[in-house]
């Protein structure tokens, strides 16, 4: 059809639909990406032009830590996240369909609640006169109340319980195009339930493990609010210092090279991604 | 059939521990808004709706409700009218220029939100938008797009093109061809989108931290100071509220669907 129409005509016959695409992109171009290249620019060239800022990752003890800190509580809510993440997966790809919907409701109903409201759940739970405490008090098990919130572990807490969800999709859709009849084929050949998992079903899940790692992993890179909250601002993680020093400390520079330092290490981690599975695949091709 | 594929029981009841963990917050919160005490707690004694009164009668809490829902809903139009116009586009296009588009229109859910705040910030602060109506909503609304173009796009992967290409060759201009045989068939799609861009403005808690101060205060907005300053019970209200208004839309979105396969 179109293959031999001239050039012209394909233009002219292609206008009308890139008429429908204007508004948004326009919007998107003016009001999203435009604001964003100049985090960048500002980066480079307040308070004064050069490399002044990114400096500082190298001199600045308190931006490495707070880089490290970072990176440190992503690790772990990375690490223990997959972990409950791959039981939930497992023991959902192999439920049957009835108690799989109840599975997918709880998977899922978190992801319909604020982050702010969720923060604030755990507020309530973990605080000192949180539930948690009052109860272990009543009961008589401690006497002094834990402390579970306004430290990593709060932040861990609420964090891992954002990110499952996230976790779990791209590993039940790497789940559920295995083979069904792979493991009892192991297991009648006489390995045990363990080794048939190891062997045979872990191995056949690794894109869904290394793309859940990644997306979780990004995700947390860049989380504002639940660690704000629960961490009570004494640990500071990158977003929240970047917001410190923006609207209370008013230093752009350093603000928006943190930033644009985030920025840069999410899109590396995705184009590495991209490298080893298909992105469209992550989610189970939509 | 040999179910020795299925999780074993210690895999079970751990994967059922974890959704319990994940139900947990969510379950909390709505005993104890209910509670007789003055301060968060479940209830001691007896159930109270004390609270729910103490909400429904403040003028501060009303005054962000009602904020935060003309915010959502003016900026759930202006994405899904832009977003679901640009859906159509590029899958009618589908050259190299279309997919650069539609990874652009995904950037907002790639990129962190407090990177692209100190953005706008900057430039709401120049063209002088801090803190109105007009500046949140077109943060909001923007930001609203990538998800309507999701949903728009996957109900257009199960459109037949030749429908398209017959109106237009029976003698349909563009706009009866969108209005009457496009639109119609991609409703859903366009209808889940809405209630993501609403949720998504409804909930949003870090850009509203920077482009609004003292005129407007979001429900979030308002739930953020107050989990900073006083812990009272009427936020657990608040959250109740928010859940609800969220839960009220899924149905809605279940509803529709149900309603369009029958």
């Amino acid at each position: 059809m179109a293959v031999a129409a001239p050039p012209s005509r394909v233009l002219g016959a292609s206008l009308p639909w890139w008429l429908l695409i204007a508004p948004a992109l326009i919007l998107m171009l003016a009001f999203y990406a435009f604001p964003l290249a100049e985090v960048l620019w500002i980066s480079f060239t307040e308070p004064e032009p050069g490399l002044s800022n990114y400096e500082r990752l190298i001199t600045s003890e308190a931006v490495q830590r707070v880089w490290i800190t970072t990176l440190r509580i992503c690790i772990i809510t990375t690490v223990i996240t997959l972990l409950a993440g791959y039981v939930v997966a497992y023991a959902l790809s192999s439920a049957p369909p009835r108690v799989q919907r109840w599975m997918f409701l709880f998977i899922l109903l978190p992801l319909w609640i604020s982050v702010l409201v969720r923060a604030f759940a755990w507020v309530t739970i973990l605080r000192r006169q949180g539930l948690i405490n009052e109860a272990l008090i009543g009961a008589g098990l401690i006497d002094e109340p834990l402390r579970l919130i306004w430290n990593e572990f709060g932040i861990a807490v609420g964090m891992v319980h954002y990110m499952i969800p996230y976790a779990v999709l791209p590993l039940y859709a790497s789940m559920r195009d295995i083979d069904p009849r792979l493991v009892p084929a192991a297991r009648g050949l006489g390995a045990s339930r363990f080794e048939a998992f190891r062997s045979v079903f872990l191995p056949l899940t690794r894109p869904g493990i290394i793309a859940a790692s990644v997306l979780v992993f990004i995700f947390s890179l860049g989380f504002y609010v639940t660690p704000a909250i629960l961490g009570g601002g004494r640990t500071l993680m990158i977003a929240e210092y970047i917001k410190l020093q923006i609207l209370d400390l008013i230093r752009w520079g350093l603000g928006t090279m943190m930033a644009s330092t985030l920025l840069i290490a999410i899109v590396l981690l995705l184009w590495a991604l991209s490298r080893i599975v298909d992105i469209r695949r992550v989610f189970g091709s939509g | 059939m040999d179910r020795s594929a299925q999780a074993g029981p210690v895999a079970n009841v751990l994967a059922w521990s974890v959704l319990l963990f994940l139900l947990l917050p969510i379950t909390v919160i709505f005993p104890i808004s209910l509670t007789d005490q003055r301060f968060l707690s479940l209830p001691y004694e007896a159930l109270s709706l004390q609270h729910y009164v103490a909400f429904f009668t403040s003028e501060r809490w009303l005054s962000s409700t009602w904020q935060s829902l003309v915010i959502a809903l003016a900026s759930t139009i202006l994405a899904v009218s832009t977003g679901t116009l640009c859906a159509i586009g590029c899958w009618k296009l589908s050259t190299r220029a279309t997919e650069i588009v539609r990874v652009l229109m995904l950037l907002p859910i790639i990129v962190p939100s407090i990177v692209y705040a100190l953005g706008i910030y900057r430039l709401w602060i120049r063209l002088d938008l801090l803190d109105t109506y007009t500046g949140v909503i077109l943060v909001h609304g923007v930001t609203g797009i990538p998800y309507v173009v999701i949903t728009v796009t996957t109900a257009l992967a199960n459109f037949d093109p030749r429908l398209e290409q017959a109106a237009r060759g029976m003698g349909a201009s563009l706009r009866q061809t969108l209005a009457w045989v496009i639109l119609p068939r991609i409703m859903p799609g366009i209808v889940s989108g809405a209630i993501f861009a609403f949720i998504h403005s409804w909930d949003e808690a870090v850009l509203i931290l920077f482009i609004a101060s003292r005129a407007l205060f979001t429900l979030p907005r308002r739930m953020w100071d107050g989990i900073n300053e006083n812990l009272d019970p009427v936020m657990a209200v608040a959250a109740c509220v928010m859940i609800l208004a969220s839960v009220l839309m899924l149905a809605v979105d279940l509803w529709a669907r149900r309603k369009r396969s029958e």
